[in-house]
């Protein structure tokens, strides 16, 4: 685990009730349409410095909740404040005065990189777009990139296809850090790398942060990525925020019971771990029609009535620990 | 447990490309043996999924192999191979989407199988589908078996291919990264239907996988593969308590352990490429332990100790060769 280097008290990232609801048809072009409510009122914030690391599985809204951030996506409703300036008041086209302070990494480094485009253009593009610089100056800061990520001169002239997953990975890493923003996005960013080549990308994202007190957001649907990065932890279920908690304590000793069932599932390279039986049956409801109050109650073993009127806030259970369900929040009430 | 099911002999593979030949296995040996899951790992492109390919005798025609694949001790050739695949052999691959027909229901392709391996009779065979889907632990299998793939999850597909595979009794289940692209809680379940199935009804599963995680869980023995050598062999308890050939020690290191936490430890370089690997052992370039002799020779996959095979020359003979 990192050590926070300072004293992390600036809040870099605040998102107070936001909601992305898409309509969708359920069939066919004509059928009446219906709401996804794909993040439903998330609140949370990050220090300046630290990591927030958010897992969830496939559909929880993970990603659709880091794009509304950047306004890749434009959220529903609910307020976002990155670095002090409250960035969802902006008009879209204003909005490149402030996205300097954040950048994005996504998950297949490939496909985020235009194959027409040399390593040298790509990674200089942002700065272009930003400020005028001079040709040479421009070639200076690339290279000074380059070496920041690990690659050196001679990958500037190539393209992304003469380049391995994890070095367009370093590219895309070096293209967000170019014009020194204070948050980097990462939505999986290693997902589609090979464990040692994981390993590298992570140590890098580490070294990055520590240097540039950069603050990260990273979600990723591995735990134990999650775990070896992040300083905090979010759990998401359906759009919905389940746990919010140190990563140490969310992992280990996890509240919520959605949060005890997936560090149940994940599979932990150990000699000594043996396969159990799945500790819940069946697959997650559709997210267009979800359960009333707590998403996870159909499945959830220790369930009760009152579930179903759940609000789904995020109460303090314990110090510094936040959780959606209602059996956590009564057992610290009494 | 230690009857023989499949032995590959020093197998190795060839694909002839434009880009030249790409020497996609060198010499593999290893046995699988009856009522066990043995589990391959390794990284992309080392060489895994062509290893179950060659075994089933579906290599691309470009393909040249030697040496010699044997199923219960009988040669596998071009003909007998494709009266066991689907009857004595079968197979899951990682993406379900793509390995069932979009254009015909649950209860059509399954029967199908039954029609075309097993010779039941048709009407029969549509018959016996929801049994087989309520096998492999299906909720619902009643409606489930008139669905189309595109109106069934992940986790549900899988479990048609796992039924699919399974309908005709096969000896050996070839999975092929069958949870990779499956959510952590589905995987669990797929996991634990495949080894409650191979208690039942005893096959052998060959599993493939890059997760070490899902092999420490689930795998009896394990072949470590690295660019198209495997580099050791040893049950999955001395596999992570004693790991022998650097390659497996620094993946073992490079894996996230989400309940131990702590610092992670890359390898350096990456892998090389295959139309022109390195001389010598193929891992020589990015070995801490490398000396002269890896770089002049292939390092032999020899036993080390019982059961416990490593293919480095740091464990073969004199250091200083």
């Amino acid at each position: 685990m990192l050590p926070v280097m300072f004293t992390a008290v600036m809040k870099m990232v605040e998102v107070y009730e936001l909601k992305k609801y898409f309509a969708v048809r359920r069939t066919g072009q004509w059928s009446a349409k219906s709401v996804l409510k794909a993040v439903d009122n998330v609140s949370f914030t990050v220090r300046m410095g630290e990591t927030l690391g958010i897992v969830g599985e496939s559909g929880s809204g993970k990603s659709t909740l880091v794009r509304c951030l950047t306004r890749l996506i434009e959220p529903t409703s609910g307020k976002v404040v990155l670095d002090g300036e409250e960035i969802t008041k902006y008009r879209k086209r204003d909005l490149r005065k402030i996205s300097k302070n954040v950048q994005m990494v996504f998950q297949d480094p490939v496909s985020s990189l235009n194959p027409r485009m040399n390593v040298l253009s790509i990674i200089s593009e942002p700065l272009s777009a930003h400020e005028k610089i001079s040709k040479t100056e421009r070639k200076s800061l690339v290279v000074d990139l380059l070496k920041e990520v690990g690659l050196n001169e001679e990958h500037m002239y190539k393209y992304p296809g003469e380049l391995s997953g994890g070095q367009c990975q370093r590219v895309a890493i070096a293209r967000a850090l170019s014009i020194k923003p204070k948050i980097l996005v990462l939505d999986e960013p290693t997902a589609s790398l090979d464990v040692s080549v994981q390993a590298q990308v992570l140590e890098l994202l580490e070294k990055l942060q520590r240097e540039h007190s950069l603050t990260y957001l990273f979600v990723s649907h591995d735990i134990a990525v999650v775990r070896s990065i992040s300083h905090k932890a979010m759990v998401m279920y359906l759009g919905k925020v389940m746990e919010i908690g140190p990563t140490e304590k969310v992992v280990n000793e996890p509240l919520h019971p959605y949060t005890k069932v997936l560090m149940k599932s994940v599979p932990i390279p150990d000699p000594d771990s043996v396969l159990t039986e799945p500790a819940i049956q069946g697959e997650p409801p559709s997210a267009l029609n979800p359960p009333s109050g707590c998403p996870f109650r159909t499945r959830c073993p220790n369930a009760v009535d009152e579930c179903s009127l759940a609000d789904m806030t995020l109460k303090k259970v314990e110090e510094d620990r936040y959780s959606a369900c209602i059996l956590n929040q009564r057992r610290s009430d009494s | 447990m230690s009857e023989e099911l499949v032995r590959f002999e020093d197998y190795s593979l060839d694909f002839m490309t434009l880009y030249g030949r790409i020497k996609a296995l060198k010499n593999v040996s290893f046995q699988i043996r009856k009522n066990e899951v043995f589990s391959l790992v390794g990284e992309t492109g080392c060489g895994k999924t062509v290893t179950s390919l060659a075994l089933l005798g579906l290599l691309p025609s470009n393909a040249r192999s030697r040496g010699k694949i044997f199923f219960e001790q009988e040669q596998l050739t071009a003909q007998n191979v494709e009266q066991k695949r689907g009857r004595d052999i079968a197979v899951v691959f990682q993406d379900p989407m793509t390995s069932l027909n979009p254009l015909y229901t649950v209860r059509q392709q399954l029967a199908d199988v039954l029609i075309a391996r097993r010779r039941v009779p048709k009407k029969e065979a549509l018959r016996s589908v929801v049994d087989i889907l309520r096998e492999v632990q299906m909720l619902d299998a009643n409606r489930v078996a008139d669905l189309y793939p595109h109106e069934l999850s992940g986790g549900m597909k899988q479990r048609v291919m796992i039924a699919m595979a399974l309908s005709c009794r096969p000896k050996l289940l070839i999975a092929d990264e069958p949870t990779t692209a499956l959510d952590v809680t589905i995987q669990k379940q797929i996991l634990w239907l495949m080894k409650s199935l191979r208690e039942k009804h005893g096959f052998s599963i060959l599993f493939i996988t890059h997760d070490m995680g899902v092999v420490a869980e689930f795998a009896h023995r394990v072949g470590v593969m690295y660019a198209g050598s495997i580099v050791e062999i040893a049950t999955k308890r001395r596999l992570f308590k004693n790991p022998l050939h650097p390659y497996t020690v620094g993946l073992l290191n490079a894996v996230p352990n989400s309940r131990v936490g702590g610092k992670l430890k890359a390898i350096p370089g990456s892998v090389p490429s295959l139309v022109n690997p390195p001389t010598g052992c193929r891992f020589n370039e990015r070995c801490e332990r490398a000396f002269k002799k890896c770089f002049r020779e292939i390092p032999p996959l020899i036993e080390v100790e019982d059961q416990h095979y490593v293919a480095c020359h740091v464990y073969g003979g004199d250091e200083n060769g």
